[in-house]
């Protein structure tokens, strides 16, 4: 009797770890956020980010099969982009330049260098600079968090960030000893939320909930979340004066922790060795800290992780491990100079 | 088992990555069972790393158990002796569980298993005598790397060792017979110890088992405190049972801190490895001057009607061996010669069994499920968990553009294929088969 045997390489097992349950993974972290974004600004929310969700989805499946190359839509990468990408935007941008902003995410930033892995910047907040500099009235459209945004003459506020940014570029230009601005949110509410931001960067709780989920599933390493946000409040600790509120301000605010457990742990463009990613963490701290306190922009996180995702693979290069049991080969060096 | 355990050492160093794989030493606690004589036997010449043997016996010869019956004059090498007594009914070619075809001595049992009457304990004083024997008996790496063991023991007259370890490690899932062998045969493993300790000189034995055998652990304990009258030479240590801390690299990493520099051997860094089954083996042969010509294997999966551990001939018809434990329960997809994580996957169980096979694990449809190939996503997985410090998913990326340059910068020839990175990977990548392909790239460049 002749056996159907499969005869393939080893290894035989695999873990029970999949892509697709990694994004699912991502998706559950940021499901908290997304339910106080429903709370705080309405069901706009919710409408706005099933249009990014769907707008990505379609593009890639429109784009692959146009490239004649498979279906990767079973890996849900679409849909985490989707969510990421409403995240960075007002609740009160119109649908369609929401949708423009995932068709640019998917096609332009992602398919177009290979798909999954490939993309060289990350493609949610491309899609956002993009869309900032498009649309800069609208991108910039906030409104304070308990108004809802499918109201035409819902009141826009600053936001914080935006607030100590005016404050600090004045007090920075009239040489005056610096101080946080009035009328700021209190920290409980830079936790909870209820203040001005874009979707996804106003309730710091629930993300940071949800960062610690993908630090428990290990989907993430600790290392950039903690040097980042560590960078930045060491920075802003001494650009303060020593005001343990304003950094905390600098980091609840800005979407910081949106950036640094969300979009600066992208596998795709963050570096794959341990040493590579203390030094992403910093850059991206610290880019963030200078544009911010120097910049006349509100926040930093968007560019700094832009500019750090193109220096990736550089950083790859040089901190690349050695092999195993590696000895430097120095005494021949010696003998071939005399 | 406590970590503090007085006389009892703990690693001195981890390797680093390594992943966690589900044990499945289901036939732990199953004593090692003796299979009956086949009918007949193909003994292959090549069951062991280097030179193949040339057959010294032809079609017709009686031959009995432990008579050579296929040498080579090259040094990398190991004779075959016969497992069974009989009439050599052919001698040709015969077709491996691998698909290698290769010269091998066929013999039909005459049923009475009689022993060679040339067999007798051999005379060792020293190391050029230990060889000697070692060699003669047929030894190979028995842990399931096959590599002739007199080769191992000949260490240079320039090089300083000062280690013997002990690899009883196991960290396969699946195999438990070097388990078994520390609970039925812990004697032998410590003659064999006191054997290798006093020709070779060596000032310190390590004796590394894995901390998911506590059992194990507490019988060769209680042997070696017994016979360790002449100071600490003796140690036992207990290792994390993470995968692959079995591999000879990891051992030397584990019981001395040591790391073997990369295309260099333990010996380079005062240590040999032995397994602890080809350890116990040498002391029963020079007690009794009978050659390898039967080993133990786990047979077990989740198409074994019975698992077992058993001792067969060497030589013996792989579905014979199925056979005893129950047959196939379930329609088989993937057999495999070792453990999941590096053993061979077989075409056919119409072969023999081999001396470097340690186990025959037989899994159905179920088991057979591969995670669905998707592009890479740089999640570093691979890198993280590779022992070896290499970055499986950059040599993925120069074999797939045979890339010998970049390639020979990466170090691919460092890697041991343990399957770590492939294992972890969520893409499920074939990250093994593309190293392969990737040293096969280096040979090609250095052959020119």
């Amino acid at each position: 009797m002749a056996k159907r045997l499969t005869v393939s390489a080893s290894p035989h097992v695999r873990s029970s770890e999949t892509t697709t349950g990694i994004m699912l993974d991502v998706i559950l972290a940021l499901v908290p956020a997304l339910v106080m974004c429903a709370v705080y600004f309405g069901s706009r929310a919710l409408v706005l980010t099933a249009v990014t969700v769907a707008s990505c989805v379609i593009s890639e499946f429109v784009c692959r099969k146009v490239m004649k190359r498979d279906n990767t839509l079973g890996d849900l990468s679409a849909v985490v982009t989707g969510i990421i990408l409403a995240f960075n935007l007002p609740a009160t941008l119109p649908l369609w330049m929401a949708a423009i902003g995932g068709i640019i995410a998917i096609v332009v930033v992602k398919q177009m260098f290979g798909g999954i892995g490939q993309n060289f910047v990350n493609p949610a907040m491309t899609a956002r600079i993009i869309l900032m500099v498009s649309f800069p009235t609208a991108m910039a459209n906030w409104i304070a968090s308990g108004q809802n945004a499918w109201e035409i003459d819902a009141i826009t506020s600053a936001t914080p960030m935006g607030q100590i940014t005016e404050q600090l570029t004045e007090q920075i230009r009239d040489g005056v000893d610096f101080s946080l601005p009035e009328g700021l949110p209190s920290i409980a509410e830079m936790l909870l939320g209820k203040h001005g931001g874009s979707m996804g960067e106003v309730c710091s709780i629930a993300l940071i909930c949800g960062g610690f989920y993908l630090l428990l599933r290990k989907v993430i390493s600790p290392i950039i979340p903690f040097f980042f946000i560590g960078t930045v409040a060491v920075f802003m600790f001494f650009a303060g004066g020593g005001n343990v509120d304003f950094v905390i301000y600098q980091l609840l605010g800005g979407g910081l922790m949106l950036g640094a457990f969300f979009m600066a742990t992208d596998y795709a463009t963050s570096p794959i060795t341990k040493k590579g990613k203390i030094i992403f963490g910093i850059g991206c701290g610290l880019i963030t800290s200078v544009i911010r306190i120097y910049g006349s922009l509100p926040e930093g996180v968007s560019f700094s992780i832009i500019l750090m995702n193109i220096l990736v693979p550089h950083i790859e290069n040089l901190t690349l491990s050695k092999p195993f049991g590696f000895v430097k080969e120095k005494k021949e060096k010696k003998e071939v100079k005399a | 088992m406590s970590k503090k355990t007085p006389g009892v050492l703990t690693a001195v160093r981890h390797g680093r990555g390594g992943v966690k794989v589900a044990h499945h030493k289901n036939t732990a606690e199953m004593a090692i069972e003796r299979m009956p004589v086949p009918n007949k036997v193909i003994l292959p010449m090549q069951q062991h790393i280097g030179a193949p043997c040339t057959p010294i016996v032809k079609v017709g010869d009686t031959v009995a158990v432990g008579q050579k019956i296929g040498d080579s004059d090259k040094f990398i090498s190991a004779p075959i002796h016969s497992s069974i007594s009989g009439t050599v009914t052919a001698v040709g070619d015969v077709k491996l569980a691998n698909g290698i075809i290769t010269k091998g001595v066929t013999i039909e049992s005459d049923g009475e298993m009689r022993l060679y009457e040339g067999i007798k304990p051999p005379v060792v004083t020293n190391k050029a005598e230990l060889c000697a024997a070692v060699r003669e008996s047929g030894l190979v790496g028995l842990g399931g790397a096959g590599f002739p063991a007199h080769v191992k023991l000949n260490i240079p007259e320039d090089k300083d060792i000062d280690t013997l370890i002990i690899n009883a490690a196991e960290c396969e899932p699946y195999i438990t017979v070097d388990y078994r062998e520390c609970i039925e045969n812990a004697e032998n493993i410590l003659k064999g110890v006191e054997i290798l300790k006093n020709i070779l000189g060596f000032k310190q034995v390590i004796i590394a088992i894995e901390d998911n055998k506590p059992k194990a652990f507490e019988i060769m304990k209680e042997i070696a405190d017994r016979d360790n009258d002449k100071g600490d030479a003796i140690k036992l240590m207990t290792l994390r049972s993470r995968y692959p801390q079995g591999a000879e690299k990891m051992m030397v990493l584990s019981a001395t801190g040591r790391k073997v520099p990369p295309g260099k051997l333990p010996s380079d860094v005062g240590c040999v490895v032995m397994n602890v089954t080809s350890t116990a083996f040498i002391a029963r042969y020079l007690e009794t001057g009978k050659p390898l010509v039967s080993r133990s294997i786990t047979v077990d999966g989740s198409a074994i009607a019975e698992p077992k551990n058993i001792r067969v001939p060497i030589g013996t018809n792989i579905q014979d061996i199925i056979d005893f434990c129950g047959g196939f329960k379930t329609e088989p997809r993937k057999i495999i010669f070792g453990g999941p994580m590096m053993g061979l996957a077989i075409c056919s169980t119409e072969a023999p069994i081999c001396k470097q096979n340690n186990a025959i694990l037989a899994f159905d449809e179920r088991k057979d499920l591969i995670k669905k190939e998707r592009a890479c996503i740089r999640c570093g997985r691979c890198v993280d968990v590779c022992p070896m410090s290499l970055t499986p998913t950059l040599i993925e990326r120069y074999s797939r553009v045979k890339d010998a340059e970049k390639l020979k910068a990466i170090n691919v020839n460092t890697c041991m294929e343990c399957g770590s990175c492939a294992y972890a990977c969520p893409s499920g990548r074939p990250l093994v088969q593309y190293i392969r392909l990737a040293k096969q790239v280096l040979r090609e460049e250095s052959g020119k």
